[in-house]
């Protein structure tokens, strides 16, 4: 079992509720508990020394609602006060530090990284995050759209409107027909395959294989163009709505794609095999930024980055749907060592894979010709059913999205969570670069590829 | 090696030769086409506007308040509303991105990027640009990554993304600014040496966009400074980066 949301809710005259969700991948299910701190009790003890995955979720609990988890390894500030946040301080002759950020060299989300080297050695490094804090989870209470939680991580847009939409049709009682889940499935593939190919073309770049990063940036855009095709959003925005999708694929449509896809799977399978043959990039990828699997496992370690470590979790097997049997998809093990030559090649296998998931969708989708894509869009002004509790899951590119909503005692929206996998993962990335050298850390950050903006951080 | 060229081969030409008149697919949703008869004021379009960014009678869209995300066009009845493909919809002033009926491509083509002689005689040839991401969602940014890669390729008409903004000759602004990014905005701004622009890429960087409520923002540094260029879109497509910053800085002929 693992933590996947652990998260405060003001419960009135001075009150707060602590919800903690945790994930059995194993069976299956979620547990969830609660306790409630009554006014007045400002502290507890901390869980963080004993199950090092609560780290950053205690940090956010004390960050949000002051109540002070005691003994907590390093209790520091998580989105504010980034001026006075304390770094760890290391002395000796060859000791140096490397600050980086919040405004990057090339055109990325803003972060602090603070590097402790020793020569060209990485000791640790410390990330200091808050700057892409927009106060997202306090709009959604007021203003819930799919255009908003469409722009909490603009590259995993699907993923995000998929998990709040399963959070509201549950609240409001909104059923979608089939043909719209699968048009829903196949748009999160799509996004899965339109990353990774754009992540495997970054890596080149940051090793300096030019032909990859043109290669791969070229396929991309195919990718994302048919996702335009689709919905008129390269990255799919407006692509879904409560009760279903706003846009239906016609079969001339899924005939251009078919052959899109054709072309797209032979040149990034091409591309890949070439440079997994050159020893020079092999040189630059292999044991470079290495999470073993017992680190990935103690720090929480989620998606595709948990996967490049041996970790066999992936929530659109872990917790299926019924689509995941009527397709015949199985999740296969994949062999990493937690390096960046292991993300490199989990992100090759989960492109070929997306693209076949794609392709059996497309045939399914024949016997649905006849549903409905949306149940109209009267469905947006339901009312939400008085005090729920919705937990949605879905498996972005990065890995796990948790939403979590919750509805007062007049049905109002009182309190929206948002777990980024990022959330859990940007501890993975400290680790990786330990014992690297710092000129690696472009590669090993882009191997992984964080969202900033998705955890609100 | 020979896989390597194999694969160079293989790839051919990628890059868009008319990057002006560069085709888009039919299903963009780009400049807005609204149509007055049509309405019959029954507000379904007001009421699923995230940004409010529509009002009717008559009708208008602020194509800088615009998620282009087509929910009016959705659930209008009547056809009042459509988006075209049409993408160049920068400006030089905040007021022409406000669309009503009246607005054709050709008109909005022709008012909305005000020439100036002192940026066409020192930019043209060479612009060389900082982005800040200020609470960007990473959209706008992968859009302006794509910018340069192998199909836009702006790099030919001079115009680049630099490291430093001591190199830079202006500033693009994405996401909607929020409070922790403040003064590293202020900072890399006055970092720039003079003379510099001000490019606002994307509706958040606009107005806000779905964040304009948030009280977590601070767009203190857009009151303060003249803004030379809006670049509408959510996110900003490529095409319509790069052609908007050529009608800014090349004169028309």
């Amino acid at each position: 079992m693992r933590p996947a949301a652990f998260f405060g809710k003001d419960w009135g005259r001075g009150q707060v509720k602590l919800f903690v969700v945790l994930a059995d991948d194993k069976n299956g299910n979620f547990y969830t508990t609660s306790s409630l701190f009554r006014a007045g009790i400002k502290s507890y003890e901390s869980i963080s020394r004993v199950v090092p995955s609560f780290y950053n979720f205690e940090r956010e609990f004390f960050e949000e609602f002051n109540i002070e988890p005691l003994n907590h390894p390093w209790l520091k500030p998580l989105r504010k006060n980034q001026d006075k946040y304390p770094f760890f301080k290391m002395e000796g002759d060859e000791i140096h530090e490397v600050a980086v950020g919040p405004i990057h060299a090339g055109i990325i989300e803003p972060g602090h990284f603070r590097f402790m080297c020793n020569g060209e050695n990485v000791y640790h490094l410390e990330i200091a995050l808050g700057y892409q804090h927009k106060g997202t989870e306090n709009l959604m209470t007021q203003t819930p759209s799919n255009q908003l939680i469409e722009s909490v991580a603009g590259d995993s847009v699907i993923a995000y409107s998929l998990a709040y939409s399963n959070v509201m049709e549950t609240m409001k009682g909104i059923s979608v027909s089939n043909k719209a889940q699968l048009i829903r499935k196949l748009a999160l593939e799509m996004e899965r395959a339109a990353i990774h190919i754009g992540d495997l073309g970054a890596i080149s770049g940051d090793i300096a294989y030019l032909m990859g990063a043109s290669v791969f940036g070229a396929t991309r855009t195919l990718v994302i163009n048919t996702m335009l095709e689709f919905s008129g959003s390269r990255f799919g925005r407006g692509f879904l709505t409560l009760g279903g999708v706003n846009f239906d694929i016609d079969e001339k449509k899924i005939e251009r794609a078919l052959k899109t896809l054709d072309k797209v799977e032979i040149d990034v399978s091409r591309m890949v095999k070439t440079m997994l043959k050159n020893s020079t990039v092999m040189s630059r990828l292999e044991k470079t930024g290495t999470v073993s699997y017992e680190r990935a496992k103690e720090i929480n370690l989620v998606g595709m980055a948990a996967r490049a470590a041996g970790l066999n979790i992936d929530s659109r097997y872990d917790y299926p749907d019924k689509w995941t049997k009527e397709l015949g998809l199985k999740k296969e093990k994949f062999d990493g060592a937690g390096d960046v030559n292991s993300r490199f090649r989990l992100r090759y296998e989960e492109i070929i894979d997306s693209i076949s998931i794609i392709r059996k969708i497309f045939d399914k989708l024949k016997e649905y010709k006849n549903e409905p894509v949306n149940s109209g869009y009267e469905v947006l002004n339901k009312e939400n059913s008085k005090d729920a509790f919705v937990i949605s899951v879905v498996e972005g590119w990065r890995g796990e999205v948790v939403h979590i909503g919750m509805s007062d005692n007049n049905g109002k929206l009182s309190r929206y969570k948002i777990k980024d996998p990022s959330f859990n993962n940007w501890y993975g990335l400290a680790l990786a670069v330990r014992n690297n050298g710092v000129s690696d850390f472009p590669l090993c950050n882009k191997s992984f590829n964080l969202s900033y903006s998705g955890c609100d951080l | 090696m020979f896989d390597t060229l194999k694969s160079r081969i293989y790839q051919g030409e990628q890059f868009i030769k008319d990057i002006k008149n560069a085709p888009m697919r039919e299903q963009f949703r780009g400049l807005p086409v609204l149509k007055n008869s049509n309405c019959d004021n029954c507000k379904k379009c007001t009421g699923v506007c995230p940004t409010g960014a529509l009002s009717i009678n008559p009708l208008k869209i602020d194509i800088g308040k615009c998620t282009f995300c087509g929910m009016c066009k959705n659930i209008c009845e009547r056809n009042a509303i459509n988006f075209s493909n049409f993408y160049k919809l920068s400006s030089t002033n905040r007021e022409s991105l406000i669309i009503d009926e009246r607005i054709t491509e050709e008109l909005f083509c022709k008012t909305a990027v005000e020439v100036r002689k002192e940026i066409t005689s020192v930019f043209s040839k060479s612009l060389k640009l900082r982005q800040v991401s200020a609470g960007g969602c990473n959209g706008c940014e992968m859009e302006l990554n794509a910018a340069s890669n192998v199909n836009f390729d702006m790099g030919r008409f001079g115009i680049d993304f630099v490291a430093s903004p001591r190199h830079a000759d202006g500033i693009v602004i994405t996401g909607p600014v929020t409070k922790n990014m403040a003064y590293a905005l202020e900072d890399c701004y006055n970092a720039i040496p003079d003379p510099k622009i001000i490019i606002l890429c994307g509706t958040c960087a606009i107005s806000g966009g779905v964040y304009q409520n948030s009280n977590e923002i601070d767009r203190g540094f857009l009151d303060k400074h003249k803004i030379d260029l809006y670049i509408p879109g959510c996110p900003v497509h490529p095409l319509t980066f790069i052609n908007g910053i050529l009608d800014f800085i090349k004169e028309r002929k």
